[in-house]
C-alpha cells in the first residue's frame, strides 16, 4: 500500500468538492429549465404558435350587379392563369422555354418570373399568365407531362357581359392603391379589386363580403401541413339596381356618338331607369389592363368617355332654369300669373341692351305663352322685379346647387350664384345685368343633368323633394334592406304655381308654336311636356348681331350651343322625368327635344308599371344578348 | 441516500467466478441506465413521427450490445484494465490519427472512419480511454511525486495529444470535454490547486491566440451564443428556436408526438444534439426534471462506487467517467437551453449515435468493474498484491 489512507482521504475530500460542484450546477439547469418553461413559457408558446400557424385568407366572391329586370351587368368570370413551381421544373427557363411554343413568354415576363421565383420559396408557384383563353388552358394541358412544374388555376375576375353600356354607373373594379387601403384583411390578398366607380364604388363594402379564413399549419420552411380550421366567408350581396338596361341601350343608342347625357327617373319614387352618358367605355378593359395608348385615347378625348356626365357634367342650363325663375316669381307674389310683358327683342337695363333670342320679339305674353315660347325678356322683366335671391332661393328648393344625393359617387352640385357668391369667388359686386342674365340659365349658373332631372321631377310630383337612386334597395355598409315607401318632404309651393308652370311645359310641347312642338309625342296617353333650352357657350359680339348671329352649323364643335330638354310624361298623370343634355349639339327644341321624346316613349311603351309591381321578370331573361337588341 | 448492498464475504478475493461477479453486478445502476436509453427510445420514435425507423429500432439495438459489453467489462478483473490501460489508450490515439487520414467529411468535421458497419468516431472512445490511461497513470502515484511538477509532464501530454487531434478535425466541444475531464482525475489524484489556478490563467491568457486558431464557423458559434437573436434566422437560428420549443413546452408538455416545434421541423438535428429540446417541449419541465433526476442519481451512483472503491485505479476510474458522463449531459443540456455555446456533444444514452452509446456504456462497464472488485487490492502495475 502507497499511503493508501492518505490518497483515499484526499480523494474523499476532493470528491465531496467536485461532487458539491456538480450538485450547483445540475440545479443551474434545473433552475434555467425553470425559467425558460415556467416564467418565460407564455412568450415562447406564443413564438411557436407564430412559427407554426398562418392564416390565409379566402377571398369570398364580389356581389353580383343586376339591372331592374335581373340582366346581369356585372359578374365573376373563372380566370384561368397559369403558374410555375420553381422546385417541381429542372430548370425554370427549361420549363418556360416549353412553355412559349405554347403561349407567347415575353423578355420582361421572364425576367419578372424569375425575380419572383428568387423571392418566394420553391414550391410557391410563380403565376406566369393570367387570363387564358380556354384555347390556351386546353393546349398547356394537352402538353402537360412535357411541362414539368407548370399548373394551371382558377381565380375569379369580374366580368361586364354588357361592355360599355351602363358602364358609368355599374363602374370598374381595379387593384387596390395605398390610398384605398383601409382595415379590412381581404385588401392585402393578391389580386384583390376594389370598386373604384359607379355603384362598384358606392357599394363596395356590400358588394365585397366578408372574408373567409384558413388556418394552415405549415413546417419551418412554410410548407402546408394541414388545415387545422376554416372560416367560409360570406359572398357579396348581389345587387339590383333600378336601371332597364333596354331602355338604358336604347338610350345609348339614341344618343349615338354625341358627348351627351339622358337622365330618366321616376318622380315618385326616385327610381333612376336610364342614365346614359356617352360615349362611354368597356370597364373590362381597367381589368384587363389598359395600354398606354388606350389610356391615353380614353383620358384626352374632348369628348370624356370616361365621365358620367349625367352627374358630374357642369352646364348652363339655359332656358330649362326659367321654369324656376317661373316658379319663385309666382312664389314671390311679386309677379301676378296674368301679368303681360311686351317682347320687342331686347330690354334695355341702364344702357345694357338685353337680347331675347327671336331679334324681331314676342309681342305681349303671359307666363304661359312665355314659356311656349321661351321668351327671354318676358324673363328678364320677371327677374328685375324678383331679384335673383328669391330665384337662387327657388333653384336649391329643387335641388340646385348641391349634389342630388344619388348613390353613386363624386356627383357635382352645380353652381347657384347669389350676391355672396360672386363676392367671395370674384371679388366683385353683384351688378343688376347679371341677375337678368342668370335668371335664364345663363352666366354662372351651372347644373347637372341629375339635377335638371330632379327639378322636372319635383315639379310633376306636386313639389316634393324626391330623391334620385339607382340601387332598388337600401345598402348601408353591408346590410341590405328593402327601401320604405318613399314619403318626400313637401317643397312647399302652391299648386296653382307648379300647375301654371306645368301647363306652360304643356304648351311647350303640345302647342302650335310651342318650342318643342315638333317634337310631342302624339300616342294618346304618353304625352309628355317640356321645356327646351339651348346654352350659349360663347359671347355674341355687338358685331356679329349686326350682322346676323352665326348658326351653330357655322360654328366649330366646340363654340356651338348646349342642347337641352327636360320632360315629364305622361301629361294628366305625370310618372317619369327625363332630362337630355347633348353637348355644343345646337338647338334644345331641335336636337334635345326628339331624343328625349324617342326616349320617353320607349320609356312609357316598355310599361315599367308592371315590371315593378310584379315581381321581376322570368330570371333567365338576363341570358338574352342584350346586344342584339 | 443511497443503499449499496452490504458487503460480501469474497469481494477481495482474485479468483471469483464469472457468475458471483454477475451476481454482484449494480442492478439498480442497470436499471437507471435502462431507464434513461428507454426515455431516449421513445423521443427518438417521437422525433421519427411515430416511427421505429429509422432511428429508435438502430438505437435499441446499439443499446443491447452496449449493455452486453458493459457486463463484459464489469465482469474482467479490474488489474486486466491496469495493466492494459496503455494499450487501450494507444489503440484510441491511432483511430484518432486515422480519423486524420482517412476520415469521412461529415458535418464540416473530420470525426467518423466508416468501419463498414459502423460509424465509429473515435473521439468519443478517446473520452473513456483517456480516463482509463490517466487512471493508470495515477494509480501508482504517491502524492510526493505528484507534487513534482516534472512528474505531471507525462499525464499531461496524453491529455493533450488527444486534444489537439480532436482540435484538429475541428472539434471543440470534444477538445474542453477531453481537457476538463483529465482535469478532474489530476484533481483526484491530489495535484495541487495552486497548479490548477496556474494552468487556467495560462489558458485565459491565451485565450486571444487561440482565438486566431479558431475555424471561421468556431468563432461565429462563439459570437452567436454571446448573442442569439442578433441573426434569429441565421446561424442564431438553432439556439432560438430551441428556447422557443423548450419554453412553447411549458410545466407539463405539449404531449407525447405533439411537439410543434419538432414536428414542423423548426428544430434543427432533433434525433442527435437537440434531442433534449425535443424531449421537454413534449414532457414539459416535469418530463426535463425527470430526466435530470434520473441522470443525478447516475452521477451519485458513480460516486458512491468511487468513494467505496479500495484501489485508487478504481477510484480514479469510475469518478474519471463520472464526470465524464455528468460533462456529456451538464454540456448537452446547458447548450440546447442557450446556457453555453453550440458544441457538438450528445445527450448521452439518448442522442442517437452508435459510438457514443457504446463508448459510454462501456465506461459505465469499467465504473462497474470498479465496483464488482471494490474490494480487490491492485498493484502498482495491475499484478495481485498480497
Amino acid at each position: 500500500m502507497y499511503h493508501d489512507n492518505d490518497r483515499a482521504k484526499l480523494f474523499s475530500r476532493r470528491a465531496i468538492m467536485l461532487g458539491a460542484g456538480k450538485s450547483v450546477l445540475i440545479t443551474g439547469l434545473a433552475a434555467r429549465m425553470y425559467y425558460l418553461q415556467v416564467i418565460e413559457a407564455d412568450k415562447y408558446a406564443m413564438q411557436a404558435e407564430d412559427n407554426r400557424i398562418t392564416t390565409r385568407l379566402l377571398a369570398p366572391p364580389r356581389g353580383l350587379i343586376l339591372d331592374r329586370n335581373g340582366v346581369p351587368m356585372a359578374i365573376n368570370q373563372q380566370n384561368y392563369r397559369v403558374m410555375v413551381v420553381a422546385e417541381q421544373t429542372p430548370s425554370l427557363d427549361y420549363t418556360l422555354d416549353a412553355l412559349s411554343r405554347i403561349i407567347p413568354i415575353g423578355e420582361a415576363e421572364r425576367t419578372r418570373i424569375h425575380k419572383e421565383a428568387r423571392r418566394r420559396r420553391s414550391f410557391v408557384p410563380v403565376s406566369v399568365r393570367e387570363n387564358l383563353t380556354w384555347e390556351e388552358v386546353a393546349r398547356i394541358e394537352v402538353n402537360a407531362p412535357d411541362l414539368p412544374g407548370i399548373i394551371i388555376d382558377v381565380g375569379q375576375s369580374r366580368y361586364y357581359p354588357l361592355e360599355s353600356l351602363g358602364a358609368h354607373i355599374v363602374g370598374y373594379v381595379s387593384a387596390v392603391s395605398e390610398n384605398d387601403m383601409s382595415d379590412d384583411p381581404l385588401e392585402e390578398l393578391p389580386g384583390f379589386r376594389i370598386g373604384k366607380g359607379g355603384v362598384e364604388r358606392t357599394y363596395d363594402l356590400a358588394l365585397r363580403g366578408r372574408a373567409g379564413t384558413s388556418s394552415l399549419e405549415v413546417n419551418s420552411v412554410g410548407r402546408v401541413h394541414r388545415e387545422l380550421e376554416r372560416h367560409e366567408g360570406e359572398p357579396g350581396i348581389d345587387l339590383h339596381l333600378t336601371l332597364d338596361i333596354r331602355l338604358q341601350q336604347y338610350a345609348a343608342q339614341r344618343l349615338g356618338d354625341e358627348s351627351a347625357a339622358a337622365v330618366v327617373m321616376d318622380i315618385h319614387s326616385g327610381d333612376v331607369i336610364v342614365m346614359a352618358s356617352t360615349p362611354s367605355f368597356d370597364p373590362n378593359s381597367f381589368n384587363r389592363g389598359l395600354t398606354t395608348e388606350e389610356w391615353k385615347d380614353l383620358s384626352t378625348n374632348p369628348r370624356a368617355p370616361l365621365t358620367n356626365k349625367a352627374i358630374t357634367g357642369q352646364f348652363a342650363p339655359g332656358s330649362t332654369f326659367k321654369l324656376v325663375t317661373a316658379l319663385a316669381a309666382l312664389e314671390s307674389r311679386d309677379v301676378n300669373p296674368d301679368m303681360r310683358v311686351l317682347c320687342t327683342g331686347h330690354m334695355q337695363l341702364g344702357n345694357i341692351k338685353f337680347h331675347c333670342w327671336k331679334k324681331e320679339g314676342h309681342g305681349s305674353l303671359d307666363l304661359v305663352g312665355a314659356l311656349k315660347n321661351s321668351c327671354d325678356v318676358y324673363f328678364y322683366e320677371v327677374a328685375r322685379r324678383v331679384g335673383f335671391e328669391k330665384i337662387a332661393e327657388m333653384a336649391r328648393r329643387f335641388g340646385f346647387g348641391s349634389p342630388t344625393g344619388v348613390d353613386l359617387p363624386s356627383e357635382r352640385s352645380g353652381n347657384i350664384p347669389d350676391r355672396a357668391w360672386k363676392r367671395k369667388v370674384m371679388k366683385q359686386p353683384w351688378h343688376p345685368g347679371e341677375t337678368l342674365i342668370n335668371a335664364i340659365g345663363q352666366g354662372y349658373v351651372t347644373a347637372t343633368p341629375i339635377q335638371l332631372a330632379v327639378m322636372t321631377a319635383r315639379i310633376a310630383n306636386g313639389g316634393f323633394a324626391v330623391v334620385p337612386h339607382v340601387a332598388r334597395d337600401l345598402v348601408v355598409d353591408k346590410n341590405m334592406r328593402s327601401r320604405p315607401t318613399p314619403d318626400w318632404p313637401s317643397l312647399d309651393i302652391s299648386a296653382q304655381s307648379l300647375a301654371l308652370v306645368r301647363r306652360g311645359m304643356f304648351a311647350v310641347s303640345n302647342e302650335a308654336g310651342g318650342t318643342a312642338y315638333k317634337a310631342r309625342i302624339t300616342e294618346e296617353g304618353m304625352w309628355l311636356s317640356g321645356k327646351t333650352g339651348s346654352a350659349q357657350v360663347r359671347r355674341i359680339s355687338m358685331r356679329e348681331r349686326e350682322t346676323g348671329v352665326k348658326k351653330n352649323e357655322q360654328l366649330p364643335w366646340k363654340e356651338r350651343d348646349h342642347a337641352l330638354f327636360v320632360a315629364y310624361a305622361p301629361e294628366g298623370n305625370p310618372r317619369y322625368a327625363i332630362a337630355v343634355i347633348v353637348e355644343h349639339g345646337g338647338g334644345g327644341s331641335a336636337v334635345a327635344a326628339p331624343i328625349a321624346r324617342d326616349i320617353m316613349l320607349e320609356v312609357q311603351k316598355r310599361d315599367l308599371a308592371r315590371a315593378t309591381t310584379e315581381p321581376s321578370g322570368p330570371p333567365d331573361s338576363g341570358t338574352e344578348d342584350l346586344r342584339r337588341f | 441516500m443511497l443503499h449499496l448492498p452490504p458487503m460480501p464475504l469474497r469481494l477481495n478475493r482474485a479468483d471469483m467466478t464469472v457468475r458471483e461477479k454477475i451476481w454482484q453486478l449494480n442492478w439498480s445502476l442497470i436499471a437507471l441506465l435502462t431507464a434513461v436509453a428507454c426515455i431516449g427510445f421513445a423521443t427518438l420514435y417521437s422525433a421519427a413521427g411515430g416511427s421505429l425507423e429509422p432511428w429508435a429500432l438502430k438505437q435499441m439495438i446499439r443499446f443491447l450490445v452496449g449493455m452486453t459489453i458493459m457486463v463484459g467489462v464489469a465482469v474482467v478483473d479490474l488489474r486486466f484494465w491496469v495493466r492494459h490501460a496503455y494499450l487501450f489508450y494507444g489503440i484510441a490515439i491511432v483511430l484518432l490519427a486515422l480519423v486524420e487520414v482517412k476520415g469521412t467529411i461529415g458535418m464540416g468535421a473530420q470525426r467518423w472512419i466508416d468501419l463498414g458497419f459502423i460509424q465509429l468516431q473515435p473521439s468519443e472512445i478517446m473520452k473513456i480511454t483517456l480516463i482509463l490511461a490517466l487512471a493508470r497513470y495515477f494509480h501508482g502515484a504517491t502524492l510526493q511525486e505528484i507534487g513534482r511538477p516534472l512528474f505531471l509532464i507525462p499525464p499531461l501530454a496524453m491529455v493533450m495529444l488527444p486534444a489537439a487531434l480532436v482540435l484538429k478535425q475541428p472539434d471543440l466541444g470534444t477538445a474542453m470535454m477531453l481537457v476538463m475531464s483529465a482535469g478532474a482525475v489530476f484533481f483526484m489524484a491530489g495535484v495541487r490547486l495552486w497548479k490548477f489556478a496556474l494552468v487556467l490563467g495560462a489558458g485565459l491568457a491565451a485565450i486571444p491566440l487561440a482565438w486566431e486558431f479558431l475555424r471561421e464557423y468556431q468563432k461565429k458559434r462563439v459570437l452567436i451564443f454571446l448573442n442569439p437573436e442578433e441573426d434569429p434566422l441565421g446561424s442564431g437560428y438553432h439556439i432560438t428556436q430551441s428556447k422557443i420549443a423548450l419554453g412553447s413546452g411549458g410545466l407539463f408538455g405539449k404531449g407525447y408526438m405533439d411537439g410543434t416545434q419538432s414536428r414542423l421541423n423548426f428544430l434543427p438535428e432533433k434525433q442527435t444534439d437537440f434531442i433534449f429540446t425535443m424531449f421537454a417541449e413534449e414532457w414539459g419541465m416535469i418530463g426535463g426534471l425527470v430526466l435530470l433526476t434520473l441522470y443525478a442519481l447516475l452521477i451519485a451512483f458513480g460516486y458512491a462506487i468511487a468513494l467505496r472503491c479500495r484501489s485508487q485505479f478504481g477510484r480514479l476510474m469510475a469518478h474519471g467517467i463520472t464526470t465524464t458522463f455528468f460533462l456529456y449531459f451538464f454540456i448537452n443540456i446547458a447548450m440546447v437551453m442557450g446556457l453555453v455555446p453550440v458544441v457538438g456533444v450528445p445527450l448521452p444514452l439518448i442522442s442517437y449515435g452508435g459510438t457514443a452509446m457504446l463508448s459510454l456504456l462501456f465506461g459505465w462497464g469499467l465504473v462497474m468493474s470498479s465496483y464488482i472488485h471494490r474490494d480487490l487490492p491492485v498493484s502498482r502495475r495491475g499484478l495481485h498484491d498480497d
